[in-house]
Formats: structure tokens, C-alpha cells, sequence
């Protein structure tokens, strides 16, 4: 029997054949964390009293989740991470205003396919698009990875998401993953990794690849894993090993139908919670978030960017826009999207994970709605326990705020 | 052998309810304990006994990396959590940090909240009012990693040994 692609990547870098199921120990190729998930990370390399990192090159520290910082408390933590970055001689350090971790990491070229990298958080397997194992994990393990360069993992079987035909218009990958979600269950990959393929996937753009990625966490996988291509390399402006499941390796495989999917909503509470839009037009909005690592790309800016040039944001909702990066906002300046935002009504936050996980930068109030193109809509997640978030695609979220409740993008086809 | 008072929860205990991120920013770390799973009841952390133990469904910990929600149920006193399943960054977690999991297949339906249960790792069974509820032990290093007391601690011994 042939082995998968995660298999070949893991056993490449173990240096023999290993196979699911097994308990392996790994050599890392790279490792990152954030301001949030250092603090720990520092604290542990203490305790194990390591004063230097064995491979100051492969990691990477990028401010996101506190930027700017909200409080003195928040401040004074990352001062502890930027001094340690600076003890350790961190070339790949990134204070704030670079961006969200999960973008930032592949758009300065610091993976390739091929590799094994691990991040304290859990949508490092959002790189897991650019056909590598990656994997999320805490702090104490990534001290220890940092340590020692290598950790302890369980070869993942793998479940193949064969996606055919080709998204229709107004229908972008968010739709599509939110669609996998629902029929996978939110502990339905547990412990596996997931390899999204077929015509829909491999037409993709490299940035809608990352959305798929980015979510396989929210079923409960270990990776989210997606075969390297020509769009691959030049996001990353590199290439590494490639690796692809052999065609005898039969992994389970689950069939969507991506040409004839419709525009859907996660509703609150569960991330697999997931209706088409047509059957939650109409629910009342307070907020409509465009960003994260989920959907805060230049694509995800744009498609929103279609629906809104000439528009105006409904009185009774506010928009929040959050470029994933420095190099997104740069770029969406540049092509005339911000003012397409800002005219509409919207206002442009400071790159980051802005009001994703509900601490700052959009906190939404008792009661209050949120649609989001962010990646979790758990009980208070975006803030106060009796609020609740709708997850939807750029588009949904672009129109949901033109009409002041969820609303068909498919509307606003021009 | 551990033993102790059991706290029921569902499936998909996310780990924003169990520790809410708003409080995750703090240079004082005793604030986490203090917010324990209140996302799913305020008065928890004011309730709970050190010893008790946490019973719960399917996905235990799912969502976020954050450690520091196997370091609030840990400090807050919880022995032990006991699930049908966990979520795999929280489980690594939890065992790095030495809080005991056990993951055991039909737990929820032999078990009320209230009432003694009894853990008995080495063998991977968990004594209930209603019977035994068996589950595969942990492999040996990360038992291992358990008894040193965590990641940290076995880092140290490793180290250790390998100096010696």
C-alpha cells in the first residue's frame, strides 16, 4: 500500500518509512509563535532553564493578538517578548503593524513545501495549503521544539476531501470549508489530518487555499493539508520537497459537490452549525467583521470591496475591515479598496487579529450580532456571553453589512 | 489512585469558555483560575474544591491553543478530567502541564453531578457509582511526562541523564 502525503513528509524527516498511528519523534523545520502565546513560551524556556534557542533562524516571533497593545498589562507582556527576541538575536522578529502570524510567516518566504513546522496557535495549520505538515500546539511545546528542535507527534491517518467541479460566482473557499465543516462535525478529523483536493481546490487561488486550511482545526484536525502547485511557489517566492499521496494509498475519502454550492452561514454557537444563506437571510446585524487569518487576504478585501464601491453600510450595523498583513493594506491602498471602504461607511483597523477573539478592536455588547469572516463563533467569542457570530465568506459579510442583516451576496452580481 | 467529586459538562467545551481571552493578557497569572469555565457558569470557580473532577462529553478543549486553559482548570484544583474525547492541542497541554486526562468512552451516561468517582490511571479505568468505564492508558512516555510533573520537569530529567 502506498503511503499519503503527510506520511512521505513525516518519514522524510524522520528518515524512514513511518505510517499512521505510529508515535514518532519529529525534527521541526520551523517554528513561530505570537505576542500572545510567547509569553508562555518564555516563561517555560525558563523553567527548563535554556538560555539560548538551538536554531534562532527557523523561528519566528510576529506581534498579532494584542496590536496595538489594549492595556498597560498587555503592553508590559510584550515588552517581555520583544526583549527576548532581541536577547536571543531574532532576525525573523516582527513588532507590530507586519501583520497576523499565519500570513506573515509565508509572505516573507520562511517555509516551503515539504516541511515540518509547528506554531503556538491553533491555525498554524492554516500553512498546511502550501503543501507541508503543519500543526498548532501550546506553549510548553513549543519550548520545547525550541529547545531541542524536534518533538514527540502521532502520524495522523489522513482523510481525503475530494471538492469536484468549480465554485460559482459569489461562492468563494470560506463557503466551501464552512460546507466540509458541517458535514465533518467539529471533532469529526480529531487527531487526523485533512487533504483537501479535486478540480475546485486545485483551481483555487494560493490565498482561498489558506482558508480551507485555516479551519481544519475547527473539525478537530491535526493539519490541513493541500499539494503544492506552480501558485504555491510564487506566493511563497521559493520552492522545497513536494510531496502527494500515492494514488494506491487510499485514504477515506469524503466527495463535496463544490459546483453546486451555495453561499452558507455557521451559525452561532458551532462552527459546524452551517445553513445556506438563504434560510438565515434576514437575521438582524449589529457588526460585519472582514479579516483574519480565516479571510483578511487582498482577494477577500477585494470581492468585498465589489459589493460595497457605491454603497452604503445600513444605519443600524457598523463594518470593521482588518488587512492581514502590511503587504495586503499596502496593497488594497494602492488599488483605491480602502476608499471604497471608507466611503461606504466602514472603518480600516490596524493589521492583526482585530476583533476576532474578542478583546479589543470591536468587542461586541450584550445582546449584540456579529457576522464575521473569521474562523470561530463559540459562546462569546467576538464578546459578551449573550452575544452571538454568524461565519460567512467576504461576500456574505460585504452584503450582510450593505443590508444591515444576513443577506445573499448573489445579489450584487454586477 | 485519585478521587474526587465530579462537575459535569457537555460536548465542545471550547477553550473561550473555559478560560475567556479577555483575561488571558494578565501579568498576574493567579487571575485564570479565578475565571475558570466561566463561559459556561460565572459561579464556577467559587464552587469548585480542589480534588474535584471534571466529567464531559465528545471535544473537550476544542478551539484555541491557549495553555492557559489547562493551567486554569489545574490551579483552580481539578484532579482530573475525565472525557469521552479531547481535542488534541488541549490534551497535549494538559499532559505537558501534568494535568491528568482520561479519555473514557461512555463516561457521561454512568456518571451524575455530585457524585465520587475513582481514577486509576496506571490501568486506565475510572470507578463509577454505575460500574467500571475502562479507556486505553496513555503510552509510556507520555506517563512518563505525567509523573515527571510535565514537560518542563522530564525536559530536566532528560537533560539530566544525558550529562550524567
Amino acid at each position: 500500500m502506498g503511503s499519503t502525503a503527510v506520511e512521505r513528509i513525516i518519514s522524510d524527516k524522520v528518515g524512514r518509512a513511518v505510517s499512521e498511528g505510529e508515535f514518532v519523534e519529529c525534527p521541526v523545520d520551523f517554528a513561530y509563535c505570537h505576542d500572545g502565546t510567547g509569553v508562555l513560551v518564555i516563561d517555560a524556556l525558563r523553567r527548563m532553564g535554556v538560555d539560548r534557542i538551538k536554531d534562532p533562524d527557523s523561528f519566528s516571533i510576529v506581534f498579532d493578538h494584542s496590536v496595538p497593545p489594549y492595556s498597560d498589562q498587555a503592553a508590559t507582556l510584550q515588552a517581555k517578548v520583544r526583549k527576548f527576541a532581541r536577547e536571543q538575536g531574532l532576525k525573523k522578529f516582527h513588532d507590530m503593524g507586519e501583520g497576523i502570524c499565519h500570513q506573515v510567516v509565508p509572505e516573507k518566504g520562511y517555509v516551503a513545501p515539504g516541511m515540518v513546522v509547528f506554531g503556538a496557535d491553533s491555525h498554524t495549520c492554516t500553512l498546511g495549503s502550501f503543501g507541508l505538515f503543519s500543526t498548532g500546539v501550546g506553549a510548553t511545546d513549543l519550548a520545547y521544539i525550541l529547545a531541542t528542535g524536534k518533538t514527540w507527534m502521532k502520524v495522523p491517518e489522513t482523510v481525503r476531501v475530494e471538492c469536484t467541479g468549480r465554485l460559482r460566482e459569489m461562492v468563494s473557499s470560506k463557503d466551501l470549508i464552512l460546507e466540509i465543516t458541517r458535514v465533518i462535525g467539529t471533532d469529526g478529523a480529531t487527531y487526523k489530518a485533512l487533504e483537501f483536493s479535486g478540480e475546485a481546490v486545485r483551481v483555487m487561488s494560493q490565498s482561498s487555499r489558506m482558508t480551507m486550511s485555516n479551519m481544519a482545526v475547527e473539525m478537530g484536525a491535526k493539519a490541513g493539508f493541500i499539494e503544492a502547485d506552480e501558485k504555491t511557489v510564487e506566493f511563497l517566492g521559493r520552492d522545497g520537497k513536494r510531496f502527494s499521496t500515492d494514488p494506491d494509498a487510499m485514504p477515506q475519502t469524503i466527495n463535496v459537490d463544490a459546483g453546486s454550492l451555495d453561499p452558507c452561514v455557521a451559525c452561532p454557537g458551532s462552527v459546524a452549525n452551517v445553513k445556506p444563506v438563504s434560510e438565515v437571510e434576514g437575521a438582524h446585524v449589529d457588526q460585519a467583521f472582514l479579516g483574519s487569518c480565516t479571510n483578511g487576504r487582498y482577494e477577500d478585501l477585494y470581492e468585498a470591496a465589489r459589493i460595497l464601491r457605491g454603497r452604503k453600510i445600513h444605519e443600524d450595523t457598523r463594518m470593521i475591515v482588518v488587512p492581514a498583513s502590511k503587504t495586503v493594506h499596502m496593497r488594497a491602498q494602492r488599488d483605491g479598496l480602502l476608499d471604497i471602504f471608507l466611503e461606504a461607511g466602514a472603518i480600516i483597523g490596524v493589521t492583526g487579529c482585530g476583533p476576532c477573539l474578542g478583546v479589543h478592536m470591536g468587542v461586541i455588547g450584550e445582546g449584540e450580532v456579529a457576522v464575521s469572516t473569521s474562523n470561530r463563533n463559540f459562546i462569546g467569542r467576538m464578546g459578551a456571553r449573550s452575544s452571538s457570530v454568524y461565519l460567512a465568506s467576504p461576500q456574505t459579510v460585504a452584503a450582510s453589512a450593505v443590508e444591515g442583516k444576513i443577506a445573499d451576496p448573489r445579489r450584487y452580481l454586477r | 489512585m485519585i478521587r474526587g467529586r465530579v462537575w459535569k459538562f457537555g460536548d465542545d467545551v471550547d477553550t473561550d469558555v473555559i478560560i475567556p481571552a479577555k483575561y488571558l493578557r494578565s501579568v498576574d497569572q493567579s487571575v485564570w483560575p479565578k475565571h475558570v469555565l466561566e463561559g459556561i457558569d460565572p459561579a464556577f470557580s467559587s464552587k469548585v474544591k480542589p480534588g474535584d473532577i471534571i466529567v464531559a462529553g465528545k471535544n473537550f478543549g476544542c478551539g484555541s491553543s491557549r495553555e492557559q486553559a489547562a493551567l486554569a482548570i489545574k490551579w483552580a484544583g481539578i484532579a482530573a478530567v475525565v472525557a469521552e474525547s479531547f481535542a488534541r492541542i488541549f490534551f497535549r497541554n494538559a499532559i505537558n502541564n501534568g494535568l491528568p486526562l482520561i479519555e473514557a468512552k461512555g463516561i457521561s451516561g454512568m456518571v451524575e453531578e455530585g457524585e465520587m468517582i475513582e481514577i486509576d490511571l496506571d490501568r486506565g479505568i475510572v470507578k463509577t457509582p454505575r460500574g467500571d468505564v475502562k479507556s486505553a492508558p496513555l503510552p509510556p512516555f507520555l506517563q512518563e511526562i505525567l509523573r515527571s510533573g510535565g514537560l518542563v520537569e522530564y525536559y530536566k530529567l532528560q537533560s539530566k541523564l544525558n550529562q550524567g
